[in-house]
């Protein structure tokens, strides 16, 4: 990948984190850690790798998301108005009574959300199925899936893993935001996934690991994960819950944070306005 | 409102004996899908290590790669088919009522049916059908679980003749289904040529002395108790309601204004089931005594069928001692000056 | 012979008699299908629970101090009433009630039901959890001589609810729970590798943070010395995986996928008792 799109893949994360901060911070409170942890994934998908049409939603060889941690909707919802799906001042009404954004995915509420989720573990079945239907329907449409660590608890996760391996089924890539911490804190105290790789090798995945927060890496092993036709791909990413966001990096309990200070809230803002701005200004300069 | 279709003559009863044979339900549920998926490629079959219980194993060779046995996973399956119908597919995903309902109600009601997807899920054998398998495998209260997802509609063939019907609508219909199904012998109640609508329930029989309102197996023990009552004179106005959800209020009002009095007979436990749906309709817009066949406050056990009916207080004899008490205490709709 | 022999020797001909008893219920008893095949791919193993392993008492179900068992694959209850029964907890005659109505022995383990069980099973999946459950508060009591085994049909681990609890036994330190893999390579529907195959099985369970142990599932002493070091292996919990064929000690139930669950005819009984009888003669020759 040029320099240059990196550039703007690092930018359009910036921009996404930007929306969800002020997203979040417009309602009061939010899912900022699991939310801020998969922005950079966000970009890569949604500014490069989908294909996807928001003036043509239904179009038959669209790719297809589901985000089965599903509390970090508003991520979610500040890629998708970015890319077209809404207007952005939408993103104002987070929560807010009569939504269109709930504060976990809803494909009946939101456009460009293609599958429900909210209840830990069941993305992945559905994120499964949709890309299983490519086997009945014709076509080579990928699901992109993204679970978080601590959801890897679920049993339903390894079900999904053990059946989509026996279908192999290679247009399903799924994504381990792997963050180390859970609601109740680090996942080493509550329940430590260990050598993650292992798990997923002994279920005959395709298994990378890489840096969660690089768009280069992100965008090379998804591409690794494309080229290869017998196998489901998992992509386990380190990332820092609440990454990019100061108040979040800096709280250990930073997977629902209130945000009652104006003020700080508006210095935050600002700070995350000129990481964009630095990095426009680079890229001018490519 | 669905009726017996006209051709019939003379008294319903003997009809319905001439038509006395058992059919297994799972040849008939195998043969309607495999008939829907020859005619439409979007017909998917799901299940989860119960093929050849559900009779789907010539489905499964006939269309292999629309056959998805996931094993032992029905959580994971209920996903998988609200996914698959988000593609457009129309999935049919079974397993035994027990596990459909307990098992996967989170999925089932958020993946699906929180999601508008278009998913047909299959339970067999319902309560006491189980039989040998004992508590463990009994879905007594399938229906009561699944009816909290606000969008099911939630319907109980009786037999062959009914399930193909209701097979064709369901897939016809946008939206999320649970089918509660025999899976063996089952007897054939209806002609053919009869007329089946969701949401509607059918008269089996008139009669203004009291209403019994039955669906599945329980429609058999029903018609038994019906021909006890009438050789003491009583007559009682059959009602199979085999749609759960939505009710068929307008038939139920009818027949507790015009009978006073309303038994409701299921193979599902009596606090969550049929009769809870019943009553809490009457209760509202028509009281009347409303007497409960089915299973009480208890866990299953294993049994041959009549021993279960017995031990469940769910035989023909049953039905009729509930129907006298509600007799006793009926009020005739002249009293609420009709 | 030695000790050990003559041990093997006691075990393997009690095998045998399990085997009798689930052929006895296949054939006469009053509550239909049995589910024989899944059974007898497991009778070594719970004959070396109950009359080696294991420390229970018949006359006391209920000995706090006691080992714990759960047939968390509760369809294969024929062969664990047969132990129960053999070791004392109710009379074998009591047997050929299994799954009528009314019985103390009902279509799947029945905790508060039969004498001798430990846990309720029947919906696959669910046995692993309770056992940890139980060894969690095993370990909270200082019982710390005794361990919970869990016995799981290879199908069985397609259940995400398995792995749940593969997931935490470990993180939570919990070396007194040990899981034995019935690994006879078919489910209800056919065999498993068509299903949903578990290749690598060993690997998995390592994986998830297991000491693993693989077992010839009918090689007594093979099994009583895995079950031994499993019995004696501290720090983790124990997955024994053994080898097995379902339906094994009757010819015509060996790899047939038809004893699922069914019922045998009298002559069917007869064939299957006399190649039993000729199994105690084997073993009492030592070619057995």
């Amino acid at each position: 990948m040029n320099k240059k799109k990196v550039k703007e893949l690092e930018m359009l994360a910036a921009q996404i984190r930007l929306e969800t901060f002020k997203e979040l911070t417009s309602l009061g409170f939010g899912h900022v850690g699991g939310a801020m942890s998969i922005v950079d994934l966000l970009a890569v998908l949604y500014g490069e790798v989908m294909n996807i049409d928001p003036a043509d939603q239904d179009m038959e060889e669209r790719d297809y998301l589901a985000l089965s941690k599903g509390h970090a909707g508003p991520a979610l919802y500040a890629a998708l108005a970015i890319k077209g799906y809404f207007p952005i001042e939408m993103l104002k009404t987070l929560n807010q009574k009569r939504t269109m954004l709930p504060s976990h995915c809803s494909r009946v509420h939101t456009p460009g959300v293609d599958l429900t989720t909210g209840s830990l573990g069941q993305g992945i079945s559905t994120g499964i199925g949709a890309a299983l239907a490519s086997k009945v329907l014709g076509g080579d449409n990928y699901c992109y899936c993204i679970i978080g660590d601590g959801e890897c608890d679920e049993g339903q996760i390894w079900e999904g893993v053990l059946f989509a391996a026996h279908q192999k089924l290679h247009n399903f890539v799924l994504f381990v935001d792997y963050n180390k911490k859970q609601l109740d804190g680090d996942i080493s105290t509550i329940c430590a996934l260990d050598n993650i790789e292992d798990k997923f090798n002994a279920f005959n995945w395709h298994t990378q690991r890489i840096d969660g927060h690089n768009a280069e890496a992100i965008w090379e092993a998804i591409t690794t994960a494309k080229n290869q036709n017998d196998k489901p791909s998992v992509i386990i990413l380190d990332t820092v819950k609440g990454k990019g966001c100061e108040p979040a990096e800096k709280e250990a309990a930073n997977h629902h944070m209130m945000f009652p200070d104006n003020k700080a809230n508006e210095k935050e803002q600002q700070r995350l306005e000129q990481v964009w701005e630095t990095l426009a200004v680079e890229w001018r300069a490519m | 409102m669905g009726d017996i279709s006209s051709g019939m003559e003379g008294n319903v009863m003997a009809v319905l004996a001439k038509k006395n044979e058992s059919v297994e339900m799972r040849k008939i549920y195998c043969q309607t899908m495999m008939e829907m998926a020859k005619e439409d490629k979007r017909v998917i079959a799901l299940d989860c290590d119960l093929t050849s219980p559900i009779g789907m194993t010539e489905f499964g060779n006939t269309f292999p790669d629309r056959m998805i046995n996931c094993g032992i996973m029905e959580a994971n399956m209920a996903g998988i088919a609200a996914g698959m119908s988000a593609r457009g597919c129309i999935p049919f995903a079974h397993t035994f009522a027990c596990f459909q309902s307990r098992k996967c109600i989170d999925q089932i009601f958020l993946s699906a049916g929180f999601a508008d997807l278009n998913v047909k899920y299959i339970g067999s054998d319902p309560g006491i059908l189980a039989l040998y398998n004992g508590a463990s495998h009994m879905g007594l209260e399938d229906m009561g679980i699944l009816i909290n997802v606000p969008n099911m509609t939630l319907v109980e063939p009786c037999d062959a003749v009914m399930l193909e019907s209701v097979l064709h609508q369901v897939k016809d219909s946008y939206g999320i289904f649970y089918i509660r199904m025999n899976r063996k012998n089952a007897k054939t109640i209806y002609d053919p040529s009869t007329k089946f609508e969701i949401g509607k329930g059918l008269i089996l029989q008139e009669g203004n002395d009291v209403t019994l309102i039955a669906s599945g197996m329980m429609v058999e023990q029903t018609l038994e108790a019906a021909k006890l009552l009438a050789a003491e004179g009583v007559q009682a106005r059959i009602i199979d309601m085999f749609t759960w959800r939505p009710l068929d209020e307008e038939l139920v009002l009818n027949a507790a204004r015009e009978t006073g009095g309303v038994v409701t007979i299921e193979n599902h436990r009596i606090a969550t089931g049929l009769g809870s749906a019943v009553t809490n309709l009457l209760s509202k817009k028509y009281p009347v005594p409303v007497g409960r066949i089915g299973i009480g406050d208890v866990y299953g056990e294993v049994g041959v069928l009549p021993d279960l009916l017995e031990r469940f207080f769910m035989t023909p004899q049953d039905i009729v001692s509930e129907a006298k008490a509600v007799m006793q205490i009926r009020i005739r709709g002249e009293r609420f000056g009709s | 012979m030695s000790v050990l022999d003559h041990e093997l020797r006691k075990l393997k001909k009690m095998a045998v008699q399990i085997r009798r008893d689930i052929v006895e219920v296949t054939a006469h008893g009053k509550g239909g299908g049995i589910h024989a095949g899944p059974a007898l791919s497991a009778v070594e193993l719970v004959t070396a629970l109950y009359f080696n392993i294991m420390q229970v008492r018949a006359d006391d179900p209920h000995w706090a101090d006691r080992d714990r068992f759960i047939l968390s694959k509760g369809h294969a209850y024929a062969v664990l009433y047969s132990a129960l029964a053999e070791k004392g907890f109710f009379e074998r005659e009591e047997l050929l009630t299994s799954r009528a109505i009314n019985s103390r022995l009902q279509g799947h383990p029945s905790y508060k039901k039969t004498p001798g069980l430990d846990m309720t099973s029947g919906s696959l999946g669910n046995g692993p959890a309770c056992g940890m459950g139980i060894a969690m508060a095993m370990k909270k009591q200082n019982i710390v001589h005794r361990k919970v085994y869990v016995m799981l049909g290879d199908g069985e681990c397609q259940e995400g609810m398995v792995w749940e609890t593969a997931m935490a036994a470990p993180n939570k330190g919990i070396d007194n729970l040990v899981v034995i893999i019935d690994h006879n390579h078919y489910q209800s529907c056919g065999a498993l590798d068509e299903i949903m195959p578990l290749y690598p099985l060993a690997d998995k369970w390592k994986a998830f943070g297991w000491h693993v142990m693989e077992v010839n599932g009918h090689d007594m002493q093979d099994i009583i010395s895995k079950l031994s070091a499993a019995k004696e292996f501290c720090g983790r919990p124990v997955c024994v995986i053994a080898h097995t064929v379902k339906g094994k000690g009757i010819s015509f139930m060996e790899h047939n996928n038809k004893w699922h669950n069914g019922v045998c005819t009298e002559e069917q009984y007869v064939q299957a008792m006399k190649e039993l009888d000729a199994q105690v003669e084997a073993i009492d020759a030592g070619l057995m």
